[in-house]
C-alpha cells in the first residue's frame, strides 16, 4: 500500500496521473510536463511536498545545545547560523565520508533547529539521529514532523500569488532574504514560510498543518498558482544543478565527489561526523555537467561516459525544457576539465557531449550556451 | 482514452492503418503517448529497409524514458513522417495523425490478425 500526503484526493480530481515515488502515491504530471517546467520558469507553479519530513530538534544548552549537536552531526557548519530563521543546506555523513542525506536546517532559536530532509530517507536518518543524541546529547529531543504537510510554491511569480492567497503572509514574509523562514499565525495554526526550494527560482516553501493543506492549496490554484509534478520538479532541479539523493549521490560516493564540496566546511577547527575519512581520502572523481551536442537521443541515468581521461557514468540526465536540448549530471573523472567533449554512450550509439559547469538554467533563462 | 474503431492496434501499443495502396501506416497510441508524457524525440526507420514482424524499428523519447516501436508485420518501409522527428510534440497533440512511418506488408493478408479497438481497449484496461 502506498503512502499518500493528505493532497491525495486533490490530485486525482484534478487528473493527475499518479506514481509510485519511493513508496509515496505522487502526481508525475497533471497532463504536460514541459508546460508545468515552463509555468515555474516563466510564472508560478507548486508542488505537493508533504511526503518529505520535517524533523525538530529542541533542548538547552547542556553538551553544547542543539547548535553543538548538530555541529558535530552535519557536514556544513551551523555556526554560519547566526539570525534566527536562517537556513543551512547541508549533507548528512556516514563515519566513511559517504552521504546518508542532504537536508535544509533551519536556526529558529538556540534551543529550537528544524530540519526538513527527503522522504525515502527520513526514516534511516532518524534512526541515525537518534543514535546519535544517545551518544552525545541524550537530552535533547527529537520530533518528526508527520503532522504537517508542505507545499512549493515556485517561479518569478510565486510569492506575490502567495500574498494574494494567504491573507497575512505579506506583512510576514514579504522582507524574508533566500534561504530564511518565519513563521505566522493563522486561522489553520502556526505556518512555517521558507523562502527555499528546488527549481533555480524565486518562492516559498510553506509548512502547514496537515488537515488545512488541501485549502490552502485550494487558496493557491484560485490566486493562479499551476500545480506541478514530479516530473517538472525533476527538469527544473537539474537545470538548476541540483543534486537528487539517491541518484546523483547516496551512501557509496563523499559530497566532494559528488559536486558538494562548497557544503563541506573542512577549513575550520571544528569535528564533524565523517570529517576524518574526506580529510584521509582526496577526490578523484567529480560531478559535471554534461550538454549533449549530437542530435540522436536524450542523456539518462546510468549511461556510460567516455572521456580522454578515463570512464564515468550519467548519474541525472533529461531533455531541458529551457535549453531546448538534452543535460546531463555526470560523475567524471577529477581532471576531465570545462568545455572538454566526451562521448555518451545511447543506445547503440556514442554521441557528443560538452562538459559545463552548472547550473544549465536559473531565474528563467540559460545559464550555459549550446554553442561550444 | 481515444480508441478509433477504424484502425488495428498491436499489444505493443502501435495504431496501423491500411491506406488505399495497400500500404500500412504505423503510429503510436494515445495511451502509449500519454503514458510516455511529453515526447522530445523521435528516430524513424530507414526507408527500403526490411522488418520482420515485432522488431524494434524506431524509438521515441520522453522527458521521462526512451521506449521501442515495433513493426506490426513484416514489411518493407517505404516511407517516413519527418513530421514527427522536427516536431515530436506533435504526437502528443494528435496520435492518430502523426503516423511514423509506411511499411508496404509480406503479406496483405496479415493486417488481419491483429487487434481491433475493442480487443486493444481490454488488453490496456480501464486506462
Amino acid at each position: 500500500m502506498l503512502k499518500q500526503t493528505p493532497l491525495n484526493a486533490i490530485h486525482r480530481a484534478a487528473g493527475a496521473r499518479m506514481v509510485d515515488f519511493g513508496g509515496w502515491d505522487m502526481p508525475v504530471n497533471y497532463g504536460s510536463q514541459i508546460d508545468e517546467h515552463h509555468a515555474v520558469r516563466n510564472d508560478a507553479g507548486m508542488f505537493d511536498v508533504s511526503h518529505m519530513r520535517g524533523v525538530d530538534l529542541r533542548g538547552d544548552a547542556r553538551s553544547g545545545g542543539v547548535r553543538g549537536f548538530l555541529s558535530y552531526a552535519l557536514a556544513n557548519n551551523v555556526d554560519k547560523l547566526k539570525n534566527p530563521g536562517k537556513a543551512l543546506y547541508s549533507c548528512l555523513l556516514k563515519p566513511d565520508g559517504t552521504v546518508i542525506d542532504d537536508l535544509i536546517v533551519y536556526f529558529l532559536r538556540e534551543d529550537y533547529f528544524r530540519l526538513v530532509v527527503n522522504a525515502g530517507t527520513a526514516d534511516k536518518d532518524i534512526a541515525w539521529f537518534r543514535q546519535l543524541l544517545a551518544e552525545r546529547a541524550p537530552h535533547l529531543t527529537l520530533t518528526p514532523r508527520t503532522d504537517l504537510a508542505m507545499i512549493a510554491i515556485q517561479g518569478p511569480n510565486a510569492r506575490t500569488k502567495v500574498w494574494r492567497a494567504l491573507p497575512g503572509s505579506e506583512s510576514v514574509a514579504s522582507g524574508l532574504k533566500p534561504f530564511t523562514a518565519a513563521t505566522m499565525a493563522s486561522a489553520w495554526g502556526e505556518l512555517f514560510l521558507a523562502r527555499t526550494g528546488y527549481t533555480g527560482e524565486d518562492g516559498l516553501e510553506i509548512m502547514i498543518p496537515a488537515p488545512h493543506v488541501g485549502e490552502l492549496w485550494q487558496a493557491l490554484v484560485a490566486a493562479g498558482v499551476r500545480p506541478a509534478g514530479l516530473g517538472a520538479r525533476d527538469t527544473l532541479r537539474l537545470e538548476a544543478g541540483m543534486n537528487l539523493y539517491g541518484q546523483d549521490m547516496d551512501e557509496t560516493v563523499s559530497p566532494l565527489e559528488s559536486g558538494l564540496g562548497w557544503t563541506v566546511d573542512l577549513a575550520s577547527p571544528r569535528d564533524f561526523v565523517g570529517k576524518a575519512a574526506l580529510l584521509a581520502r582526496p577526490p578523484t572523481r567529480q560531478l559535471a555537467g554534461l550538454v549533449l551536442v549530437d542530435r540522436g537521443g536524450v542523456l539518462r541515468a546510468h549511461q556510460p561516459v567516455h572521456t580522454g581521461k578515463g570512464d564515468g557514468e550519467i548519474t541525472s540526465g533529461t531533455f531541458s525544457p529551457t535549453l531546448n536540448q538534452s543535460i546531463a549530471l555526470a560523475r567524471l573523472p577529477a581532471d576531465v576539465a570545462v568545455g572538454d567533449t566526451v562521448r555518451v554512450v545511447v543506445r547503440d550509439r556514442e554521441l557528443a557531449a560538452r562538459v559545463v559547469k552548472p547550473p544549465f538554467a536559473r531565474n528563467g533563462k540559460a545559464c550555459v550556451s549550446l554553442m561550444p | 482514452m481515444n480508441i478509433p474503431a477504424n484502425l488495428k492496434y498491436t499489444s505493443s501499443h502501435e495504431w496501423v492503418r491500411t491506406e488505399a495502396d495497400g500500404t500500412l501506416s504505423v503510429g503510436i497510441t494515445d495511451h502509449a503517448q500519454t503514458a510516455l508524457g511529453d515526447l522530445v524525440y523521435v528516430e524513424l526507420p530507414a526507408i527500403g529497409r526490411k522488418l520482420a514482424a515485432a522488431e524494434a524499428c524506431a524509438v521515441v523519447e520522453s522527458v521521462k524514458a526512451a521506449s521501442d516501436i515495433y513493426a506490426p508485420v513484416a514489411g518493407e518501409v517505404v516511407a517516413v513522417n519527418a513530421g514527427v522527428t522536427d516536431a515530436p510534440e506533435q504526437v502528443n497533440k494528435d496520435p492518430y495523425a502523426s503516423w511514423f512511418f509506411r511499411i508496404k506488408p509480406a503479406d496483405p493478408a496479415a493486417v488481419a490478425k491483429l487487434l481491433d479497438a475493442k480487443a486493444y481497449e481490454a488488453t490496456i484496461g480501464d486506462a
